[in-house]
């Protein structure tokens, strides 16, 4: 960094030579007035509100406005920003964009959240001197996760920079001219963007808003809200989910400079209405009579419940704990403690713990590093083995939609381009782009960017990744047998990640296949070996899929013999719904060998229904827990109001099934801190668990960290209904946050970091106050610690062998799984909005292999695979392979099929 | 004296290649071919003094000499003549392409080979419709003359030559929103730098030039830069074709040269004012230049002596307002034009222009409001370079706050007397 000294009205500041003038301002402090420029988006110049003087020199009195956002920084320059000409001009912006603004901040859904309201505010313009109509706009239904209201746009060009130039949508644009813009669909429809939700804060006004918080609507000052992380995926997104009435009401985006930056995926931030849903168990339930389970699961009080149990875990056969990916640590490792290490099992079927397995080898092996998702923005160069990413970890495809910008800022910067132009990088680049190769079973939402596509069965991905490692290291293994053009793209890969300063593979358990993975690690291996740091980036499919992987234990099938074989009868099922991840008939087996079926979860699912005895969960809302990401971070997310009924937190369940199981060596714990401790004491990579977050003793001055804003109203009224007195807050003895108005309103540590406000900054825009440079890491750091880290230097192995060539067989298919960002995941699949974008089960077939069977789109099939028999429509997918077929996973009631496998596809008899 | 642009024009209709040939035609690109290079015919346009004629005047041989030299690498490059003319009262552009098509096309190819060009582009405006096929059939004609195309009077150097049509805006005039139509984007402008000789057409190297400069260039090389200096009375070198609209007697336009005073123009070419009207002011230089009264009749039409007194010479055209003429109606009337043409981009001239129309039109109308005259004043302030992302808004306000200046009293009149007196 070269630094700079500027003059501000006359005082000296030091800054970075070519950096932003208005984005050095706000880094500095001063309240510079913006609507266009966006610090993920850059500047654009068109909305004029950021303007500031410029003087020559000392001697300039006049000086003249230019626009900070379109200015450089340059060593010894002179600038205003309080100028009396500088305040009239931005004064006059507003009161341009005021004209026909409606004014309906008392009944606005954006009312007490609006950049428009702070920036009106901060102007000083006050009165409008205009006659004229207002003009006004026809609005459009867009779907469920986004209410439009046009006339409410100061048409600074967001919107569509974000969803069409940073996200790569293609549906949402503007249209029309002078001063009849209009920012929207070209007719009426569902946004297809799966990252449309970002639009709510990326619009500095009410145009777009949260329809889901609309249904059940609050005031945002009234929202109680604490620092969460998504449970919907691997990513790990940090996310500030809002909470009233003992109703969970929207998801914004927490920002994390390592993760998600400003941005979260539609899943994760629509994905919370399972919180509300009518499914949730809210009580302890009891099965009366249970040997043949004929009666029905019945409300019963909590002490019942636990009452029975002691009498279950004392006297029977040693019972085993089947835990869960989607499950925090703490709960998981109250599990495990219950039934003892050998007893536990993670949750997982046996093919996918092997996938994790490696995953978590390959990612503490090395030599290749996991990068964080900003990490991934920096990598020049990418290929992907394998994994559909918009649909497994949307939030990476938006960063890898970053990352081939690099070419762009490359070219610009050659042409002295200051990166923040983004109009002038994009003119000079003509927005060339970085290569991307993307091999995957079929066409991916990113195809659109990439260099070269390759489509074929996971065998075919894992030889394609070993060709390129060979191309890159003549020491990995040759692939025998593969065609021309596949050594063409093989070395044409490998040319691209040489010549690039930061390659970048990307794979991961999407396509079911060890081979993948391990292929994977093959090109970040000989990379490695060629003298190239290599960054990683293997996705998982849940929220703790690495966490559950670490504290380690048997797999599904494991857990099934145990019981079947009779060595142990009494199972406790830690959140996990069985029929999602094993074969109906086993785990109807299981069940039936099972004496006692102890289920801990939010929903009434499958599992639930076959459960004796049943106890309602937290959910994330309702209960702290720590994750760890597909980045190998470990991060810990808060609840945001106190669970009712007899809802309670995993880990505090399993804790007192331990005492009532009567364990001796019981270690005492009060707080998830103090089931951390345990977890760091026993699990060696998890050492470092004890810092991700501050203790639950910690105060600033004394205080806590109020989960309401200081402008939260209604408190002292909320349950007048009930009675007129004011109850006591909740307390929470569990973390520094308190379920209050009161406490410390400043900047806490980042973990515990519950929203964004500053003083005349009451929109997510307040992020600025809190990092410690606009759009750079948050100050004090960004939340999180990294708990995989490879050993350092270590050098490359190869394997001996690389699978065999695709050779189609007579009468089968390779069946193989297709994913949907809505839908294939559990809980958010629950939230209607999710519910209603997301498609029914289907069977994936190229039109080739649909005209051979003889079946058209919408038509139904029949799948055999070992001994499961479906019936499915088929939906025509040009880019799959012949021969191949996908299977949707995890839509509607679709039984679990473990794929990939062989299997045969007929047409429906009638009568299917 | 001589008028090398229009010499060709004939009533009947424009020259064809053999006509055009015989006059004198095409010799001056054998001459750049067959004995000059790049460099000499940049050297003999800068020499010659030529300036833009597409409003900002802009020293053409300077920004020829701005265009990267030419490597064989960074192909292809671009020239594109700006015909989109859709200033308010402007028409020479559309006289020239009429009027002599293939001096045009003698420009381009001369131009394309000075800064080595492989494909040149005509913007028109979507109106001319005339134009156009006289264009589209000159080109066919030099194409087949192998004047266009590729080995161009036998040497090795080629250029392909489009008409584009735009779909008609004014601001696809400004040259990169002119570019990002070009490029199926919207026609917003796009800051500089990059400068479009650097990134101009699809991010290549483009040198862009209005029409009339570019007649002017087979002649510059052709006679050369002395004589082309000497066609003018003034320091800029030629000849210009100034145009005048208004209740004169004779409105048209006619070549002139470059620095004839404006007296001259309005008195002796156009004929004075038409019987019974008095003259009260003139644009001088289109639509968006600053009003002249009276006292600067004597001036001399060239960009520097209009820059001193505080106007501009625009593209030359010359708009009279007479005493019978409303001013608030030709204010409003212009700035409906220019709230109508604004790209909507920023926000000053997306919302500024619209309100001082629609001002305009209340004190048009009677129902103009004390304070109004303040807001307009405001506006002519704030709408003004640097605060507004391109030069279309403080075009606007040219002729605004000159208006607000020389008929404060027919404004306030107006607003006095609720209602327009010349109505
Ligand atoms: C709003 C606006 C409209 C313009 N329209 C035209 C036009 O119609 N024709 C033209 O030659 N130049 C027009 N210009 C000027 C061009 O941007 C550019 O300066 C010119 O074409 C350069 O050519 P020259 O150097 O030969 O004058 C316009 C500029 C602005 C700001
Ligand atoms: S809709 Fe919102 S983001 Fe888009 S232009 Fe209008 S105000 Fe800006
Ligand atoms: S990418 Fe994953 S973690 Fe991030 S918001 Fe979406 S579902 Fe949640
Ligand atoms: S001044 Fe602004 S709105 Fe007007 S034409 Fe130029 S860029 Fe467009
Ligand atoms: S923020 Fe600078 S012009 Fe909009």
């Amino acid at each position: 960094m070269i630094v700079a000294t500027i003059h501000i009205d006359n005082k000296p500041y030091e800054v970075q030579e070519g950096d932003n003038l208005l984005s050095a301002c706000l880094s500095l402090g001063f309240d510079i007035p913006y609507f266009c420029w966006h610090p993920a988006l850059h500047s654009v110049g068109s909305c004029r509100l950021c303007a500031v003087k410029n003087f020559r020199n000392e001697e300039d009195t006049r000086g003249h406005i230019v626009m900070s956002c379109m200015t450089a920084v340059c060593d010894g320059m002179r600038i205003s920003v309080k100028d009396p000409e500088v305040l009239e001009f931005r004064a006059s912006v507003i009161e341009w964009l005021m004209l026909h603004h409606p004014h309906d901040c008392p009944v606005c859904d954006e009312g007490g959240e609006c950049h428009l309201q702070d920036m009106t505010v901060m102007t000083g313009h006050n009165y409008r001197r205009t006659r004229m109509r207002k003009r006004t706009f026809r609005n459009q239904e867009l779907g469920p996760f986004i209410y439009h209201e046009m006339n409410r746009c100061i048409q600074c060009y967001r919107c569509v920079r974000f969803y069409r130039k940073y996200a790569g949508g293609r549906d949402l644009d503007v249209s029309g001219i002078h001063n009849h813009l209009y920012y929207g669909r070209f007719e009426d429809g569902t946004l297809e963007s799966e990252f449309s939700g970002n639009l709510v804060e990326i619009c500095p006004t009410g145009v777009f808003t949260d329809k889901t918080l609309r249904k059940h609507f609050t005031r945002k000052w009234d929202l109680q809200t604490a620092p969460s992380v998504c449970v919907h995926c691997g990513a790990g997104c940090n996310t500030i989910p809002g909470e009233r009435y003992g109703k969970l009401r929207r998801i914004l985006n927490r920002y994390n400079h390592e993760v998600n930056g400003y941005f979260l995926c539609d899943r994760g931030r629509f994905g919370y209405e399972f919180v509300n849903s009518d499914r949730r168990i809210r009580r302890a339930h009891l099965r009366p009579g249970t040997s043949d389970r004929s009666a029905e699961l019945e409300p019963s009080s909590k002490e019942a419940v636990v009452a029975s149990l002691e009498g279950i875990l004392a006297n029977g056969k040693r019972p085993i704990g089947i835990g869960s990916p989607r499950a925090s640590l703490e709960a998981n490792f109250a599990l495990r403690s219950l039934v003892g290490p050998d007893r536990f099992y993670t949750g997982m079927p046996e093919s996918e713990s092997a996938l994790v397995s490696l995953v978590l080898e390959t990612l503490t092996c090395g030599p290749a590093v996991s990068v964080s998702l900003r990490e991934v923005e920096l990598c020049d160069a990418v290929l992907v083995l394998g994994e559909d990413v918009p649909n497994t970890s949307p939030r990476l495809a938006l960063s890898l939609r970053q990352s081939v910008r690099r070419r762009s800022l490359k070219i610009a910067d050659k042409h002295c381009i200051p990166l923040w132009n983004d109009r002038a990088v994009r003119k000079v680049s003509q927005e060339a782009k970085s290569p991307l190769f993307l091999a995957t079973v079929a066409a991916t939402r990113l195809d659109d960017i990439s260099a070269a596509t390759f489509n074929g069965t996971p065998d075919e991905i894992a030889r394609l990744g070993y060709a390129v490692a060979h191309e890159l290291d003549p020491a990995a293994p040759p692939v025998e047998g593969s065609t021309s053009e596949e050594h063409v793209l093989a070395a044409c890969i490998a040319g691209a990640l040489k010549a690039a300063e930061r390659p970048l593979v990307v794979s991961g358990t999407g396509c079911g296949s060890e081979a993948v993975i391990i292929a994977a690690a093959q090109v970040a291996a000989a990379l490695h070996r060629v003298g190239k740091t290599a960054g990683l980036s293997l996705c998982v499919p849940e929220c703790n899929t690495l966490g559950v992987g670490l504290i380690g234990g048997g797999h599904l099938e494991a857990a099934f013999k145990e019981v079947t074989s009779g060595a142990a009868d009494t199972v406790v099922i830690l959140e996990n719904d069985l029929f999602r991840r094993a074969d109906a008939k086993l785990v109807a087996e299981f069940f039936k060998a099972a004496t006692h079926v102890i289920a801990i979860d939010h929903l009434f699912n499958q599992t639930a229904s076959h459960a004796d005895l049943l106890l309602p969960a937290a959910t994330f809302a309702e209960a702290d827990g720590t994750f760890i990401n597909a980045e190998g971070r470990a991060q810990r997310s808060y609840r945001v109001f106190p669970a009712t009924d007899e809802i309670r937190e995993s880990w505090r369940w399993l804790y007192e099934l331990m005492q009532a199981a009567g364990k001796t060596d019981l270690p005492l714990w009060t707080t998830p801190d103090d089931v951390c401790r345990s977890i760091a004491e026993s699990i060696d990579a998890l050492k470092p668990l004890g810092q991700v977050a501050p203790p639950a003793d910690f105060r600033v001055a004394g205080l806590k960290i109020p989960r309401q804003p200081h402008r939260y109203s209604g408190r002292t009224a909320m349950t007048a209904q009930v009675s007129v007195h004011e109850p006591a807050p909740a307390r929470d003895a569990d973390s520094a946050l308190a379920f209050s108005m009161e406490g410390f309103h400043g900047h806490p540590p980042n973990a515990l970091l519950d929203r964004y406000w500053a003083p005349g900054w009451n929109s997510v825009q307040a992020l600025n106050k809190f990092q410690s440079e606009v759009g750079g890491p948050l100050r004090g750091g960004d939340p999180g610690i990294r708990v995989l880290e490879p050993a350092p230097d270590r050098e490359a192995t190869y394997p001996e062998s690389v699978p065999e060539a695709f050779s189609p067989r007579a009468g089968e298919r390779l069946i193989v799984p297709l994913y949907h960002v809505f839908g294939s995941e559990e809980l958010s699949a629950v939230s209607p909005g999710i519910a209603e974008r997301s498609p029914g089960p289907y069977l994936g077939l190229s039109p080739d292999d649909a005209e051979s069977i003889g079946v058209d789109e919408g038509r139904n099939v029949r799948l055999t695979v070992a001994d499961v028999v479906l019936v499915l429509p088929v939906r025509l997918i040009p880019s799959l392979p012949q021969g191949v077929t996908g299977l949707s996973v995890g839509l509607g009631d679709l039984p679990y099929v473990q794929v990939p496998a062989w299997g045969v596809v007929t047409r429906a008899k009638a009568g299917d | 004296m001589e008028r090398p642009l229009t010499r060709n024009f004939r009533p009947d209709g424009p020259f064809d290649v053999k006509e055009y040939e015989k006059a004198g035609g095409y010799e001056a690109l054998r001459k750049v071919l067959t004995g000059m290079s790049p460099k000499q015919v940049c050297d003999e346009v800068r020499a010659s003094n030529l300036r833009g004629r597409g409003g900002a005047g802009f020293p053409t041989g300077a920004k020829w000499a701005f265009m990267p030299p030419a490597n064989g690498e960074d192909r292809p490059r671009y020239l594109i003549v700006d015909a989109d003319e859709m200033e308010p009262g402007t028409f020479k552009d559309r006289l020239l392409m009429e009027g002599d098509p293939h001096q045009l096309i003698e420009g381009i190819v001369i131009g394309g080979f000075a800064v080595q060009a492989d494909v040149a582009y005509i913007f028109l405006r979507w109106e001319y419709k005339l134009a156009e096929k006289r264009l589209r059939k000159a080109i066919a004609e030099a194409y087949d003359s192998h004047y266009l195309g590729r080995n161009i009077l036998g040497t090795d150097f080629n250029l392909e030559l489009y008409l584009h049509v735009s779909a008609g805006r004014y601001i696809c005039g400004e040259g990169s929103a002119l570019v990002n139509s070009m490029e199926g984007k919207r026609a917003i402008p796009v800051a500089r730098p990059p400068q479009q000789t650097e990134s101009g057409l699809w991010g290549r190297p483009t040198l862009m030039n209005n029409v009339e400069t570019m007649c002017n260039v087979p002649h510059i090389v052709k006679n050369g830069a002395a004589w082309f200096q000497g066609l003018s009375v003034c320091e800029d070198g030629g000849t210009k074709i100034y145009g005048v609209s208004g209740k004169v007697k004779r409105p048209g336009a006619w070549e002139l040269p470059m620095g004839t005073p404006l007296r001259e123009i309005l008195e002796q070419h156009a004929g004075g004012m038409r019987d019974g009207v008095k003259f009260r002011g003139v644009l001088p230089g289109g639509a968006s230049t600053e009003f002249f009264g009276e006292e600067h009749l004597d001036v001399s039409m060239c960009f520097d002596s209009l820059a001193q007194v505080g106007s501009r010479l625009g593209t030359g055209s010359l708009i009279v307002l007479d005493d019978r003429t409303c001013p608030v109606g030709m204010l409003h009337n212009l700035e409906t034009f220019f709230a109508r043409e604004s790209c909507g981009w920023c926000t000053p001239c997306r919302e500024g222009l619209p309100w001082i129309a629609n001002i305009l039109k209340d004190i048009e109308e009677g129902r103009g409001q004390p304070g109004d005259l303040e807001i307009l004043e405001a506006h002519t302030r704030m709408l003004w370079i640097g605060r507004t992302y391109c030069a279309l808004a403080p075009g606007a306000m040219e002729p605004l706050k000159s208006a607000l200046r020389y008929f404060r009293d027919d404004f306030e009149r107006h607003i006095r007397d609720k209602r327009c007196p010349w109505r």
